[in-house]
């Protein structure tokens, strides 16, 4: 119909209307549902609305050509992923180097990897709506902290490379050392190596490395920080490190390991060898390997170092009324609070994988990972036995899971396994390596197979091999210590029991599978469910990231295929999709930055320009990049304040590096100067990074690379629909101009580089590595890449357009109840809206976090607090919310607002009304305060607890009241409490 | 509890008693206000040696996290260990058991008066 289409088609393409089509699915506001909303905001179509709201000068030119197909139906595009996934090849892999083949218990896949219950959640920051994931990721912390032996873990890192990474620097700022030297294990991961050497480059730690195969008597007297140890080694070695590590410590130096989580159930903690560091991976719990991610990384370290810690860290607190509850501790530490002075710039992390790693714990249990454990080391035995005994030359005498074999020619012994289908690993001209996993144990012929690689037929079988009695390393090195005692990992042994724990935490929990998540800058839009099938295909699950090239024809092409379109639709020459978050996306793109000046010789070039309103993150990569961070200051209307740029600019004219500025704003607004400002800085000899958080409302109307981009990052778990999955995984592509392309990552051992335009041939062969494995998180995608198959260029502008419409209404409709802080071009925003609470808790006292708690109580979870304006929300409903959700969070709002002035008329006391108690769980509403059933509030039960009537037939009930956010900090617990805590 | 209109004071919201060589700096409850709840107070080693206008301590809440500068040179001969395991006493009382080092010092830089810092934070 004609309404139809003139809405949602803005640039004129009749297509988009019709059931088979995605956009139409995908985008929550139909034709009719937006010229209602046109005619609040005041605009004829969506197309003019957009037009008006962009400044004119960075308007997109039309592509004369776009690589972009035409959009795909959902089946469409499924079939051509089959076709992509019968591109690889999936091998038997005895790859390792820290991946390793695993079976995901299937309850595991579909009730949590499979479920928009945990897929869609968002990062625990209201804590009170999420108990679940918070129980599942504290499980996790005792989990790693259980094994490793160390007492404070945290909620995941990115993967183990720049887990180690992270652990050099924790080192760098607690030791008490002047050394500036790091020693690094000969026997580390090559990949960790290489990361190790970028990273440390750009703060200017110098690494030493050296062969650990030492007598004690032998370690070696050196001024070092710190020390990282691989245990096992790369090559299998199993050793004590003990003396290295007591070596270390006598000189003032920490020590970091890096420790298999399946081995660490038989050998000796890395806390009982007296380690102040442990980092590594978990996704040989379970975790498929997908071309190296997403998996989760861990670190855990010593009672003393938690503040030291980076990333997210779960802690137990208590609620308004003493009951145990589960929140994020010690916030001070992270970037959005300390920018530049953060432990880290880390902040989306690896949540959904961290709770499947866990899960796996809960299900299999001590005794059964001890068991997987015992059996890979056992049937490693045996291949060594039968090799040794046909006279094949096994060289390692202490393992786990990992032998070195000698042969005569490695690349002929890597061909004969391949045509069995297996993959080993090349370490040099005469020496292969191979790992055994949880997977090769449950494959019948396997090992009989890979015998026949060396020539050897199987012949004593397992006599006198007991998987429970196989020891082939030194009996110091034996595991005594406990694990995983609590009940959790003792519990949920059927199938039964653990589909419904994971069911009773999912139900605690608010995610977008419940109603409208609308978090300002946080981009909380639809995750189909065609673009998350293939994730758990086994032809996309089931690939080693150092795989030969000739087993990813299928991964390369889609890699390539989401290069090219997301370099077209920012306007870019080249984009690396290595980076495993955002975070590590404006890493990468500063370090290509530096790479870029050093390349011209401008090696003072280190001050980094950044907005005071920039999102923490920024600055604190900027410390990363080894970059000087200098504040810009911004006006009243929230834009970068083009007089300080120009006087900052002045000041630094010798060591300008770059400007990092987020575009539309942090403030939610196209800034008209914005090309005024990129002038300003290349004209000076500086950079322009653009930060692509926003680029969701970008997408077809205009293009960093237009407007003065030199650099940016995109968070595919934004713009491009990978789920949030409870804070990560994440995707942080790095896109870049052609004269910044030789400086994005590489990796040594990618099977190909995916860039073009590398340039220079003689760049260090790491060349900026940002994650330990070669492509980032290649598993998820398939979810970026349907999105834009089945949008097409057409759809994914049709959807910039419903976010900006959307965020237009909101803004209109509540602009009476609320000031809305900060307005662009005609007075419009982009895709987000700042609510400015400050006058109403100045006239009422209700605060920013009552009206967070208090939308609890109707059924939404709150927009973001107090960013980037203290005692503000921030509303980004996205395109994917329909009219009725939005209208339904605009009606909450004003009557939350109508609360808050009955408060301040006296109607209810400033102490004693729904807000400040808010949230109610229905214990409180039935057994009271006091526990008697009385009610003894100014307001009614229903008034607390159905404030609107829509709520008595669906209600979201809150498992636990608000949450004492200083007492979890001022006590800090996180593990898992006992179950005695939970009795009431 | 100190009388805080004869206290002295720091343009980053500190408070200093002098009493002979010896000075006890505190925050003001206005920063203690601002800061929220206190979880964390890094103070500096007795003994050890401090210069005006460096960082020498951390306060921290759950949502923020405040420097602590040394408002004079001199020695610390004194950290309240109270705060340290107690750091709400930073909110509960912050002229009084709050107080964080005690500094012995040769010569005093000017100070804000009580009237000057109350204009300075609008009171």
């Amino acid at each position: 119909m004609q309404i139809e289409q003139k809405a949602a088609a803005p640039s004129g393409s009749g297509h988009l209307s019709g059931s088979g089509d995605f956009a139409s699915r995908h985008i929550g506001t139909d034709g009719v549902a937006q010229l209602e909303m046109l005619s609040v905001v005041g605009y004829d179509t969506v197309e003019e609305l957009v037009l008006a709201a962009v400044p004119e000068a960075i308007h997109v030119e039309p592509l004369e050509h776009s690589s972009i197909p035409r959009a795909a139906t959902e089946r469409e595009a499924l079939a051509e992923l089959r076709i992509l996934a019968r591109r690889n090849r999936v091998n038997r892999s005895m790859i390792g180097l820290g991946y390793y083949d695993t079976i995901t218990p299937a309850v595991i896949k579909r009730n949590v990897l499979e479920n928009p219950s945990w897929y869609t959640a968002y990062t625990p920051y209201q804590p009170e709506i999420s108990q679940g994931r918070l129980e599942a990721l504290i499980n996790f912390q005792t989990m790693i902290e259980d094994l490793t032996g160390l007492d404070i873990a945290n909620a995941s890192m990115l993967d183990e490379g720049t887990a180690v990474v992270e652990g050099m620097l924790l080192a760098r700022r607690a030791s008490k050392s002047a050394s500036n030297v790091f020693l690094v294990d000969a026997d580390a991961l090559p990949q960790t190596k290489a990361l190790l050497a970028n990273r440390a480059a750009a703060v200017g730690i110098q690494l030493h490395e050296t062969p650990f195969d030492l007598d004690p008597a032998d370690v070696p007297e050196l001024d070092v920080f710190g020390a990282f140890i691989q245990y096992p080694g790369a090559s299998g070695r199993v050793w004590d490190p003990s003396p290295v590590i007591a070596a270390v410590k006598a000189q003032g130096g920490l020590s970091v390991v890096a420790a298999d989580l399946l081995a660490l159930t038989l050998l000796k903690s890395p806390g009982e060898l007296g380690a102040d560091v442990a980092v590594g991976t978990s996704q040989r719990f379970g975790v498929p390997m997908g071309l190296g991610g997403p998996h989760a990384g861990y670190m855990a370290v010593k009672k003393g170092l938690e503040r030291q810690l980076p990333g997210r860290l779960v802690g137990v607190s208590q609620d308004a009324t003493g009951h145990p509850a589960y929140r994020l501790s010690l916030q001070a530490r992270e970037q959005h609070i300390r920018r530049e002075k953060a432990t880290s710039n880390i902040c989306t992390a690896q949540v959904l994988l961290a709770v499947m790693a866990s899960m796996y714990a809960v299900y299999h249990g001590p005794s059964g990972l001890k068991l997987i454990a015992q059996k890979v080391h056992a049937e490693t035995a045996l291949i060594a036995r039968e090799l040794r005994e046909a006279g094949v030359d096994v060289r390692s005498d202490s393992f786990f899971d990992t032998l070195e074999v000698g042969v005569v020619s490695a690349d002929a012994t890597l061909a004969a396994a391949r045509e069995r289908r297996i993959n080993l690993r090349k370490v040099d001209d005469t020496t292969v390596a191979l790992s055994v996993d949880e997977l090769w144990t449950d494959l019948s012929g396997a090992t009989e197979d890979l015998l026949a690689v060396f020539g050897v037929t199987a012949r004593g079988g397992w006599d006198g091999l007991s998987p429970r009695t196989v020891r082939e390393f030194e009996s110091e090195l034996v595991r005594t210590s406990d694990y995983l005692t609590h009940p959790v990992f003792n519990t949920h042994r059927s199938e039964t029991a653990m589909m419904r724990y994971l069911k009773y935490l999912a139900d605690k929990d608010y995610a977008l599978d419940r109603g409208m998540i609308p978090l300002g800058s946080c981009t909380m839009k639809l995750n189909a469910a065609t673009e998350m099938e293939s994730v758990t295909w086994p032809e996309f699950g089931g690939i080693h990231p150092f795989a030969p090239e000739e087993d990813i024809e299928g991964y390369l092409q889609l890699i390539e295929d989401l290069q090219g379109w997301l370099a077209e639709v920012t306007g870019y020459d080249e984009v690396s999709l290595q980076p495993n978050a955002g975070s590590q996306g404006e890493l990468a793109g500063l370090l290509a930055i530096r790479g870029y000046h050093h390349s011209r010789g401008d090696f003072n070039r280190t001050t980094c320009l950044i907005p005071a309103s920039a999102h923490g993150t920024n600055a604190a990569s900027a410390v990363l990049a080894g970059m000087k961070v200098v504040v810009v200051a911004t006006n009243e209307l929230g834009n970068v304040d083009l007089d300080d740029l120009r006087a900052k600019i002045a000041e630094h004219a010798d060591d300008l590096a770059a400007l990092m500025i987020t575009y539309p704003s942090t403030h939610g607004v196209y800034e008209h100067e914005v090309r005024d400002i990129t002038d300003a800085v290349h004209t000076a000899g500086g950079q322009v990074y653009v930060d692509g958080a926003n680029l969701n409302a970008l997408l077809g109307y205009a293009r960093f690379g237009d407007f003065g981009g030199d650099v940016s990052h995109l968070n595919l778990h934004k713009t491009f629909c990978i789920p949030h999955g409870g804070g990560g995984p994440g995707v942080g592509p790095v896109a870049a101009k052609a004269h910044l392309a030789p400086f994005l990552p590489g990796h040594p051992m990618a099977q190909r580089d995916t860039i073009g335009h590398r340039g220079d041939a003689e760049q260090p062969w790491h060349r900026n590595i940002v994650s330990a494995a070669p492509y980032g998180s290649p598993s998820i995608l398939p979810i970026s890449w349907a999105y834009v198959r089945m949008m097409g260029a057409e759809g994914l502008k049709a959807a910039t357009g419903a976010a900006v419409l959307a965020a237009n209404y909101v803004a209109a409709r509540l602009r009476d109840h609320f000031p809305v802080l900060y307005a662009g071009d005609n007075g419009l925003v982009a895709h987000e809206c700042i609510l400015d609470l400050r006058p109403l808790t100045e006239a009422t006292g209700v605060t920013v976090d009552d009206v967070a708690k208090r939308l609890i109580d109707y059924g939404f979870h709150a927009p973001t607090m107090s960013f980037p304006v203290a005692g503000t929300l921030m509303v980004e409903p996205t395109e994917s919310e329909d009219l009725v959700e939005i209208d339904r969070f605009i009606a909450a709002m004003i009557a939350i607002k109508a609360e808050a002035d009955a408060v301040a008329a006296g109607r209810w006391p400033a102490d004693d009304n729904p807000l400040v108690n808010a949230p109610h769980t229905a214990q409180a509403v039935i057994v009271g305060d006091t526990g008697t059933g009385e009610w003894e509030h100014a307001y009614s039960r229903e008034e607390a607890v159905y404030p609107v009537k829509s709520l008595i037939r669906g209600k979201y009930w809150p498992p636990v009241r608000r949450i004492d956010q200083a007492y979890g900090d001022r006590n800090l617990v996180c593990a898992c409490p006992p179950i005695e805590a939970f009795a009431d | 509890m100190a009388d805080k209109t004869t206290l002295q004071y720091t343009a980053e919201h500190e408070w200093v008693l002098v009493e002979g060589v010896v000075a006890t700096v505190g925050i003001t409850a206005y920063a203690a206000e601002k800061l929220g709840d206190v979880v964390f107070v890094e103070l500096p080693d007795v003994g050890s040696g401090i210069a005006e206008g460096k960082v020498i301590g951390e306060i921290e809440s759950t949502k923020s996290v405040g420097e602590l500068f040394a408002p004079v040179d001199g020695t610390v001969v004194a950290a309240n260990e109270a705060v340290v395991s107690s750091p709400e006493l930073v909110n509960s009382d912050p002229f009084g058991e709050g107080w964080l080092i005690k500094v012995e010092f040769e010569t005093l830089p000017t100070l804000l008066s009580y009237d000057e810092y109350s204009r300075l934070v609008g009171e």
